[in-house]
């Protein structure tokens, strides 16, 4: 059995304090009224460098249609004065200061959901070890089984602060909460029937509600096998396994529709939701492959090999690859056929997110495929931990890129409310994830995969 | 050099072979060759054979692939015949670069697959119309064939083999 070292958890708890203390400080400094904001916009005009952020602005803001009806609509006085400069002025002050209102928000969902993300890659990755009764990885069931422990609470803190964002935030995340964007907004009156707030939650907990339950049973089961005399237990795992996955892929993709892709309620692409699985699956088996060689380095996983390590690393390269398959495709279609609503995605990301859009490009396939490629480098545990951690800051990035342009636009930074909502985050899945490591002996032992998983050899 | 006389040992399952080959590694015998009907995991290392670098011929292979592919959409595209497609000239091979990356990707695959296997087969002295080098048929179907060279240690050898399961003992001269 495992017990969580103090050690661990002072640094989990350390971390969620030091997290909501920044969290704390990120929503109450957004805080600024129109007077701050346009003394803040002055002095940083006047300082060098800065002044490109004014014509950054003009095309985010022309992308952003939602955005700028939003605008338009609520300082409707403004424009009333005729005077073309003026308006322009108040136009881009008041841009700003919602965007500097959005950004604790975004930066606390982004991460919120990166966390998540990992948990629900891990429970479909465990859920297809059963479905395919794969005799590599029984040894690694319980540490799957600790990291999906996360995902009902990870999940529950995405929805909750989704739905948050549009009743007590300043509609922070998805325009198409916020009514007055809506009537001036044809496209979003058409998607309406799906995309309104009581919907959205509905939706939300039947994803959840399906993907816990596969967890409970799935976990009941792994645990009652233990100490069974026979496979039956390990058979029912099967059978909910194989019903699960199917449900997975449907409501996965809803999830991304609903969670991230609805951010930009006016663009839409059709291999988004694989797109956002791919992305999922290496942060799991990255976190896998992670928590394990931590075990390991503890004497806790004695019969776990080289091999063991040297297949999820096999897996984070081939998922890096996947991934990059998918993100690539997407972009070239869109940026191929050039539909003006299509393009305005990856124009704003090129533009104001020129250097994480391309950098996480280069974190999360050319690092990844130069450096794990080689068979030996794939068995030294530092070795994994090293290009894990580089694949998990690309793939946060990746989510900052899905969620940030269309929040805070260009103003966007990674400070304190984005540092901080990291920690918070990591410190409550460390917490979590190792709480339910102890819950059970981490060798399942009656699993009728574990001897050939024993004998593994690549 | 290769011994003028060598023992053939027929083994007739490969975990049979992958013991024996294991025993007599720790004889201290040195095996010049195994034919097997299939590829038997693991008997390279048992051989005690160097590591196979046809991955590091595999990887640079394929960087030829890639630079080919560069150069040829460079020359095709850009160079030789730039055309306007779907509003996008081609005037400039890196903004024209996204379009070029499906060719990019299938050629570097492209090099590296098939140089990597007519590699294999020249490392492996196979060519067209060349005298097989098997010397017992049986071994293409269910049998596999252990060659160890003889140096006057004759007997001692086929009392080893024998107890390792070998299921007939061959002394060929190989002068003849």
């Amino acid at each position: 059995m495992y017990t969580f070292s103090s050690k661990l958890k002072s640094v989990a708890i350390g971390l969620m304090i030091l997290g909501t203390i920044g969290v704390a400080y990120g929503f109450f400094t957004s805080n600024k009224d129109f007077a701050a904001v346009e003394t803040m916009l002055k002095e940083a005009d006047h300082g060098d460098g800065h002044g490109a952020a004014a014509d950054h602005h003009e095309v985010a803001e022309d992308s952003h249609a939602t955005e700028e009806a939003h605008v338009e609509d609520t300082h409707a006085t403004a424009e009333g004065h005729g005077h073309a400069e003026v308006d322009e002025h108040t136009k881009h002050v008041n841009h700003v200061m919602h965007a500097m209102h959005k950004r604790p928000w975004a930066a606390l969902y982004v991460a919120a959901f990166f966390f998540f993300m990992i948990a629900l890659g891990v429970l479909a990755f465990y859920a297809v070890q059963y479905a395919a009764q794969a005799g590599w990885s029984p040894l690694l069931l319980r540490v799957m089984e600790g990291i999906t422990a996360y995902m009902l609470p990870g999940a529950l803190i995405v929805l909750g602060i989704a739905i948050a964002s549009g009743i007590i935030g300043h509609y922070g995340l998805f325009v198409w909460m916020d009514p007055d964007v809506v009537a001036h907004d044809k496209l979003i009156q058409g998607k309406s029937g799906w995309l309104n707030i009581t919907w959205f939650g509905v939706r939300g907990l039947i994803f959840i509600g399906g993907w816990y339950a596969y967890r409970y049973f799935s976990r009941k089961f792994s645990i009652a096998q233990d100490n069974a005399d026979d496979n039956k237990n390990f058979k029912k795992t099967f059978r909910i396994s194989a019903a699960f996955l199917v449900f997975f892929l449907y409501t996965e993709s809803m999830m991304s529709w609903d969670w991230i892709m609805s951010v930009d309620p006016h663009w839409f692409s059709t291999l988004f939701g694989w797109y956002v699985l791919a992305g999922m699956m290496v942060c799991g088996i990255t976190m896998i492959a992670m928590v394990t060689i931590y075990l390991k380095s503890k004497g806790l996983l004695p019969k776990v090999n080289d091999s063991h390590i040297h297949d999820l690393a096999k897996y984070m390269f081939g998922f890096s690859i996947f991934w990059t398959y998918l993100w690539f495709s997407q972009f070239m279609l869109i940026w191929y056929s050039n539909i003006p609503e299509e393009v305005t995605y990856f124009v704003t990301r090129f533009q104001d997110y020129q250097l994480p859009f391309l950098g996480m490009v280069a974190m999360n396939f050319v690092f990844p495929l130069l450096v794990l490629m080689n068979s030996d480098y794939k068995r030294i545990p530092w070795f994994v931990i090293m290009a894990g951690i580089v694949i998990l800051c690309g793939h946060y990035i990746d989510i900052f890129n899905m969620i940030m342009p269309a929040t805070v636009g260009d103003q966007w930074a990674i400070g304190i409310p984005e540092i901080s909502s990291i920690f918070l985050f990591a410190g409550l899945f460390i917490f979590i994830v190792f709480r339910a490591l102890t819950k059970a002996p981490l060798e399942p032992k009656r699993n009728p995969f574990v001897k050939e998983s024993e004998h593994f050899h690549y | 050099m290769e011994a003028s006389k060598v023992i053939h040992a027929i083994y007739t399952d490969d975990d049979v072979l992958m013991a024996a080959v294991k025993k007599v590694k720790s004889a201290h015998h040195h095996i010049e060759e195994i034919y097997t009907p299939f590829p038997v995991h693991g008997l390279d290392k048992a051989m005690g054979l160097a590591p196979t670098r046809i991955a590091i011929a595999s990887f640079m292979y394929g960087c030829v692939g890639l630079t080919v592919a560069i150069v040829m959409m460079n020359f095709i595209m850009i160079q030789d015949w730039p055309q306007n497609i779907g509003g996008k000239p081609s005037f400039s091979y890196i903004e024209n670069m996204p379009a070029f990356v499906p060719i990019m990707f299938e050629l570097t695959v492209f090099f590296a697959a098939h140089l990597m296997v007519i590699t294999f087969y020249l490392r492996s002295r196979m060519w067209p119309f060349k005298k097989a080098e098997n010397p017992d048929p049986r071994t293409t179907d269910d049998h596999f064939l252990m060659e160890i060279p003889v140096h006057g240690n004759e007997n001692e050898l086929t009392n080893l083999l024998k107890e390792t399961g070998a299921v007939e003992i061959n002394l060929i001269d190989k002068a003849h």
